[in-house]
């Protein structure tokens, strides 16, 4: 039984079981409520329903980049693709080392460098980063919303590079060694409880090693039940356009709109308080 | 004076500065290796403690680990000293003052005393030749007590901060969070809420929605949006409903500029607060986050191990009289502190540092996905720290904090923890409990499916 619901629904422990009335209001928040007790403990069904989704995201984790099939996909809609590895050589050193983790190995290197690309428009990086499984739902399904845009403006996309245990500022060693005027890098982000696939675009103008994070833009929770891939698109484009426009990323580019907010005056769906 | 060292059989263990020995002597954390600077091998930490044990308190007040010309927080410490209040351990080693801090004499009368004397670099080295047992049982006799509208850090209680974090300010999951943690008896540290956003305008509406929500029900608490003290103070001038001001601190003035403050920032944040003369039973209008690692992150450690730069955080927090401090120990991630073993440990030090130093601490008993670590390690550092005597932990709906992705304490396991270790909530809050019948005489949740009539009636409104 894969059930989710917040009652238990183990006939062993329902009779030690306090329900809560107020499980209806899970409607409006993924925040676990409601969850009932056992005493004043979580009943088994929640609490078993949390170590499933630690165990998720934990597999999310260290789950390896899928190169092969994530080749494919790429080779599929680009001229040219490139496998790349950072200078972490595994999961466990990637984890320690951060800083190895923004650095291409010399191998990477020297093969992007034999490329002989001396300039294009924009670059594009698909990094695991701290979710392999982000890239592998999500990578191809943003870029076929953006491609479209990117032949329309007339853009030449540098080799996309597939890149192995590596952190967001990887990017940059890449964008510079493309001559790549703009960056894109997609990356697999922290895996939260209730989201192991989440996806974040991390943007760039004038991509080079040693460029500060103050100098990206970031789109993040990129997932089927957070940031739709139609509205990260619009995002990632009105940023591209925008600093094409103005020759900077980062808090000189800041996204003026409200972001996703629901806040409004605050008290729209505020229960606790009585209409006023 | 130049280098320390310790002798192994033939082998002479040599550290060059006092800066050195602390890293050296730091029980194994990722961090100090990320930075380059911890032991080369257990040997050689083991030799760097024994070393540690034979310097002495007053070497401290020598030899800076961050020079006093580039470092304001360095000159809060070293002219903040009380010299008088220092009197009475003056001639110990690190060692004897463990020894000392672990003596039936030695209470809690003794141990503020001696506060104002103590320096974090003191407070930090002797941290590095304790155990876990050390640490639990010298905190447990320090009592650092804060109030604005209820007390907290008394003895027996143990307060929660209700964290009711949601991606999207939504407010109608903002309340589900509140009516939840309420329900649960969570909630007399603060009512704390991260914004999705630092747009003042959306924090002068979330201090209100708090505020409304404390005025309406009454409740013996205050509210919190962790937002730039700058935004906060801001909020205060357009006539934002402001309890107290957050800011995350850390223990250099390099970091502390990584996080856009400065000493004077502070103080104007804390005076911000105070004018608006908001608290009922005391006048503690700051709240501080901090955590190892910090410093390194904002490349302003100058090479000084992370657990005495997160103790230096707490002489800046002192300075400003807070209601509540609380090092946010796993948030960070594993290249700080890799596993349940290194953020256990490091949440006592950090409790034990800042109680030391008279700071009101708490701890935010957490984790995140790419750490190796899970929910036995949070209940393992959360039972010690009960022992401990730790004032307030994080309550949050089932552990899952769906804004920040990371997994802390929930409002269940306070309630766990009280009924092991007999703790309760601050009073003023505890009656507040028993008024509205969600707890009972024995401080346990009563509430079934008939809710206390106010949330039944706001149930309908859902």
């Amino acid at each position: 039984m894969t059930d989710n619901t917040k009652n238990s629904t183990d006939a062993n422990t329902t009779s030690a079981v306090t329900t809560n009335p107020w499980q209806q209001l899970s409607e409006h928040t993924d925040a676990r409520i409601g969850l009932g007790r056992a005493g004043g403990s979580q009943p088994t069904a929640p609490h078993l329903a949390f170590q499933l989704a630690h165990a998720q995201a934990r597999d999310a984790v260290h789950l390896p980049l899928d190169t092969e099939q994530m080749m494919d996909a790429l080779e599929s809609r680009f001229e040219q693709v490139v496998r790349l590895h950072s200078r972490a050589c595994d999961r466990g050193e990637y984890l320690r080392r951060p800083d190895l983790g923004r650095q291409l190995n010399d191998e990477s290197l020297e093969q992007l460098t034999s490329m002989n690309v001396k300039q294009c428009d924009l670059s594009i990086a698909l990094v695991d980063g701290l979710s392999a499984r982000a890239i592998h739902e999500h990578a191809a399904i943003l870029l076929d919303h953006l491609i479209p845009a990117f032949d329309e403006r007339g853009w030449s996309v540098g080799p996309v590079a597939l890149v192995e245990q590596g952190r967001v500022a990887i990017g940059d060693p890449i964008g510079e060694a493309l001559g790549a005027r703009m960056g894109l890098v997609l990356i697999g982000e922290r895996p939260g409880l209730s989201s192991p696939d989440s996806l974040g675009v991390y943007f760039t103008w004038g991509p080079r090693a040693g460029r500060r994070d103050s100098e990206r833009n970031c789109i993040s929770n990129i997932r089927p039940r957070g940031q739709s891939f139609e509205s990260a698109a619009t995002l990632i484009l009105y940023l591209l356009d925008e600093a094409s426009r103005r020759e900077v990323s980062g808090i000189e580019l800041k996204d003026d709109s409200e972001g996703d907010s629901d806040l409004g005056d605050g008290s729209q769906g505020n229960f606790l308080l009585p209409e006023r | 004076m130049s280098g320390y060292y310790h002798d192994v059989g033939n082998k002479r263990y040599r550290f060059e500065s006092l800066k050195m020995l602390m890293a050296c002597a730091t029980p194994e954390r990722s961090g100090d290796q990320l930075a380059g600077i911890a032991a080369a091998d257990s040997e050689t930490r083991a030799a760097a403690q024994l070393a540690l044990a034979e310097v002495p308190l007053t070497r401290f007040l020598e030899e800076m680990l961050v020079p006093y010309e580039d470092d304001e927080v360095t000159r809060l410490i070293i002219d903040g000293h009380d010299k008088a209040a220092f009197a009475r351990v003056a001639h110990m080693s690190v060692g004897e003052f463990r020894n000392h801090l672990l003596s039936h004499e030695v209470d809690s009368e003794a141990l503020a005393a001696l506060s104002p004397g103590l320096t974090p670099e003191m407070v930090a080295a002797v941290a590095k030749i304790m155990r876990l047992q050390d640490l639990v049982l010298v905190a447990r006799k320090c009592r650092v007590v804060s109030a604005f509208r209820n007390t907290i850090g008394l003895e027996g209680r143990l307060s929660t901060r209700l964290q009711p974090n949601n991606p999207t300010d939504n407010p109608t999951g903002i309340a589900a969070s509140i009516l939840d943690g309420l329900l649960y008896g969570n909630g007399d540290a603060v009512i704390g809420i991260n914004p999705a956003t630092d747009n003042t305008g959306a924090v002068v509406t979330l201090l209100k929605m708090l505020d409304d929500i404390i005025s309406y029900y009454e409740i013996p608490t205050q509210s919190c949006v962790l937002t730039h003290v700058t935004t906060a103070i801001e909020a205060i001038n357009r006539g934002a409903p402001t309890d107290l001001v957050f800011q995350s601190i850390a223990g250099t003035q390099a970091a502390n500029q990584g996080f856009g403050i400065d000493l004077a920032l502070l103080k104007e944040g804390q005076e911000a607060a105070l004018s608006l003369k908001r608290g009922t039973v005391g006048n503690n209008v700051m709240y501080f986050e901090t955590g190892q690692g910090s410093a390194l992150s904002a490349n302003g450690h100058h090479d000084v191990d992370q657990q005495t730069l997160e103790a230096r955080a707490y002489a800046v927090a002192r300075e400003f009289q807070p209601l509540l401090v609380n090092t946010v120990v796993g948030f960070i991630g594993p290249e700080y502190l890799f596993n349940g073993k290194q953020i256990t440990r490091a949440g006592l030090e950090d409790h034990f540092c800042g109680k030391l130093l008279g700071v009101p601490m708490g701890c935010d008993v957490c984790y995140t996905n790419h750490a190796e670590a899970d929910q036995d390690d949070m209940d393992v550092l959360l039972t010690l720290l009960g022992a401990a005597g730790c004032n307030y932990v994080m309550g949050i709906p089932g552990s899952d904090d769906i804004m920040l992705n990371y997994q802390t304490t929930s409002f269940h396991d306070a309630l766990y923890v009280r009924e092991v270790l007999g703790l309760r909530a601050a009073p003023e809050f505890e009656d507040w409990l028993e008024r509205m019948a969600i707890t009972n005489q024995k401080g346990r949740i009563i509430v079934d499916q008939h809710l206390p009539a106010p949330f039944a009636h706001a149930l309908t409104r859902a």
